[in-house]
C-alpha cells in the first residue's frame, strides 16, 4: 500500500512539474533511493567502512611516541568519544583556543603520537573514488560516535562567544573578485545554483536538517567528505585562496552553523549527492 | 515632580549613550576578532591571493548592512560604483550572441585550481538565471531572464542598461548579489558585448 501510494504520488509529482524540475530530479531521486535503502539496511552505507577503518587508527599506535589516539580530550574528557562531536566546537584550555573535531583531531595526533603538524594536514582530503585519508576517516569514526546525539553548541567560554560572533560576522562577510559571501547562496530557502539545491543557513529548520549530515558519503566522489572540506569547497567557488586545515576561519564557521542548527540530530555519515 | 522625571528621562538618555558605545565597542571588536581570524587562517596563500580577502569600501558596507544599506550609503554605493563605468571605446553594445552563449554557460575562471588560465573567464550566467528557455539546468538565486531583449521590445536604451547591469550590477542595486562583473576585470568590454547580444538580439535563443 505504502509503495503504490509512493508511485502515485511520483506520477501526479512527475505530471505537474515542469521538464527542467525532472531533469533535477534524477540525481535526486537516484540519492534519495540510495537513502531509503540505507533506512532499511544501515550497514550498507559505504560512509561506515570509513568510520571502521577510522575507529582502528583511533585504536592503533602509531607515531614517533607510539601512542594511540583513545587518550585523546575531545572535550568530554580523556578517551570520551561518545557524544563529544555533539558539543564540538569547543574551547580547549590545553591548546587555549576553540576548535572544532578536525582541528581537534590534529591536535590530538599531534601532542599524543608524535607526529609533525605539517605532515597531518599536508594531505587533509581524498580525492574523488579514492578511500577516505586518515583525517577523514578518524573525523567520521568520532562524528558517527554522536550519531542519534542532538548539537548543543558550547558557549560559556568567552573565546566561544567570541568565535560565534566571528563566525556570524564571516557568514555575511562579502570579498573576493566576484563579492561572494556565504549568504549569496545560503540566504534564503529553495534556491538552486544550476540544478543543485541549496540550503538557507541562516534559518535553524534548515541548517538542522543538513549540518548534522557531514561528514558525509558523496555519492557523486565515492568518498567522505568533511565539514573542512565543505567549507574549503565553498571558500574555492567564491574564488579565495585555499584556507588552511582547522583554521579560526573554519572552526568559527562551524561553530556559527552548529549553533544555527542547535537542537538538530547527528546523522553522520550521511549519503549526499 | 518636573524635576524627578526631568532626573529619569536624563538618566535614560545616558543609558542609551551608555548601550549605544557599547553596541559599538562590541562591533569594533567583532570586527578586529574577524580580521585576526582571516590573517591566521590563509598562512599558505602568496600575498596577491590574500588580497583577495581584502574587502573594498562597497564590500565592508554590504557586509555591514547585510546587503539591506540606509538610503543615505545606498546612494553613496551607487555614485561610487558608477563611477567604474567604462563602456566599448567604438560604441557597440551589441556583440555576438553566440560567443554571449558560450559565456553564459562557462563557469570557468578564478579559481585557485584554474591557473595558470587555460580558457578565458566565463560569465557563468546559467548558475544563477534562466535565459534559453531549451537550457533546463540553470540555477534560481537570480532573476529569470527568459525573453530579456523581447520583453523589453528590443529598445535602444535598454541594449546600454543591460550593458550596464552586467558590467556593474551595484552601479543599478546597490548591494546586488551579481558580482561586478565588469568593474573587477573578470569579464572584458568586448566579452560584455557578447553577453548583452545573447539578451538583447532578437536572433537570440533567449528571445525566441
Amino acid at each position: 500500500m505504502r509503495r503504490m501510494l509512493g508511485i502515485g504520488a511520483m506520477v501526479v509529482a512527475l505530471a505537474c512539474a515542469g521538464q527542467y524540475v525532472a531533469a533535477q530530479d534524477d540525481t535526486e531521486r537516484g540519492v534519495e533511493r540510495y537513502r531509503q535503502m540505507l533506512k532499511d539496511d544501515p550497514w550498507s552505507n559505504p560512509g561506515l567502512l570509513d568510520a571502521d577503518r577510522g575507529e582502528a587508527l583511533w585504536r592503533q599506535k602509531r607515531g614517533p611516541r607510539n601512542a594511540s589516539l583513545e587518550q585523546c580530550d575531545l572535550g568530554k574528557g580523556p578517551g570520551k568519544v561518545e557524544g563529544a562531536f555533539a558539543e564540538l566546537p569547543r574551547y580547549f584550555r590545553d591548546a587555549d583556543r576553540v576548535m572544532d573535531l578536525e582541528a581537534r583531531l590534529v591536535w590530538c595526533i599531534e601532542k599524543l603520537q608524535g607526529f609533525e603538524r605539517a605532515d597531518i594536514v599536508k594531505r587533509p582530503y581524498s580525492k574523488a573514488n579514492q578511500a577516505g585519508t586518515e583525517l577523514e576517516a578518524l573525523a567520521t569514526y568520532v562524528a558517527h560516535k554522536s550519531n542519534g546525539h542532538r548539537f548543543m553548541p558550547q558557549l560559556d567560554h568567552a573565546k566561544e562567544r567570541e568565535a560565534l560572533a566571528v563566525g556570524e560576522a564571516l557568514f555575511f562577510r562579502r570579498q573576493g573578485p566576484m563579492d561572494f559571501s556565504c549568504s549569496t547562496c545560503h540566504a534564503d530557502s529553495g534556491r538552486r545554483i544550476r540544478l543543485q539545491g541549496l540550503p538557507f543557513l541562516g534559518k535553524p529548520e534548515e541548517a538542522r536538517k543538513v549540518i548534522g549530515e557531514w561528514p558525509a558519503y558523496r555519492v557523486s566522489q565515492g568518498t567522505v567528505m568533511t565539514m573542512q572540506h565543505r567549507i574549503t569547497d565553498c571558500f574555492w567557488q567564491m574564488r579565495l585562496p585555499q584556507i588552511d586545515y582547522g583554521s579560526d576561519v573554519a572552526v568559527a564557521l562551524t561553530l556559527y552553523l552548529v549553533n544555527q542548527a542547535k537542537g538538530g540530530e547527528i546523522t553522520a555519515p550521511q549519503i549526499k549527492r | 515632580m518636573r524635576i524627578l522625571s526631568l532626573i529619569a528621562v536624563a538618566a535614560a538618555a545616558a543609558l542609551a549613550l551608555v548601550g549605544w558605545h557599547l553596541l559599538f565597542a562590541q562591533e569594533a571588536d567583532v570586527a578586529a576578532s574577524v580580521d585576526r581570524a582571516i590573517k591566521a587562517s590563509w598562512t599558505k596563500a602568496t600575498p596577491e591571493w590574500q588580497a583577495r580577502l581584502v574587502q573594498d569600501e562597497t564590500q565592508k558596507l554590504c557586509s555591514q548592512y547585510r546587503n539591506a544599506p540606509p538610503k543615505a550609503v545606498a546612494d553613496a554605493i551607487v555614485a561610487r560604483e558608477k563611477a567604474t563605468m567604462q563602456y566599448p571605446p567604438d560604441g557597440k553594445f551589441m556583440g555576438d550572441w553566440k560567443k554571449g552563449e558560450k559565456l553564459a554557460q562557462s563557469g570557468y575562471g578564478g579559481r585557485f585550481t584554474d591557473y595558470p588560465p587555460r580558457t578565458e573567464n566565463g560569465g557563468n550566467c546559467y548558475a544563477c538565471h534562466q535565459l534559453d528557455r531549451k537550457e533546463l539546468s540553470f540555477g534560481t538565486l537570480g532573476p529569470s531572464l527568459l525573453e530579456y531583449g523581447k520583453i523589453r521590445r528590443y529598445a535602444e536604451g535598454e541594449i546600454k542598461a543591460a550593458y550596464e547591469r552586467v558590467y556593474n550590477s551595484q552601479a543599478i542595486i546597490p548591494c546586488a548579489n551579481m558580482p561586478r562583473l565588469g568593474a573587477s576585470k573578470f569579464l572584458t568590454i568586448e566579452q560584455i558585448t557578447h553577453l548583452v547580444a545573447y539578451l538583447m538580439s532578437p536572433e537570440s535563443p533567449v528571445n525566441k
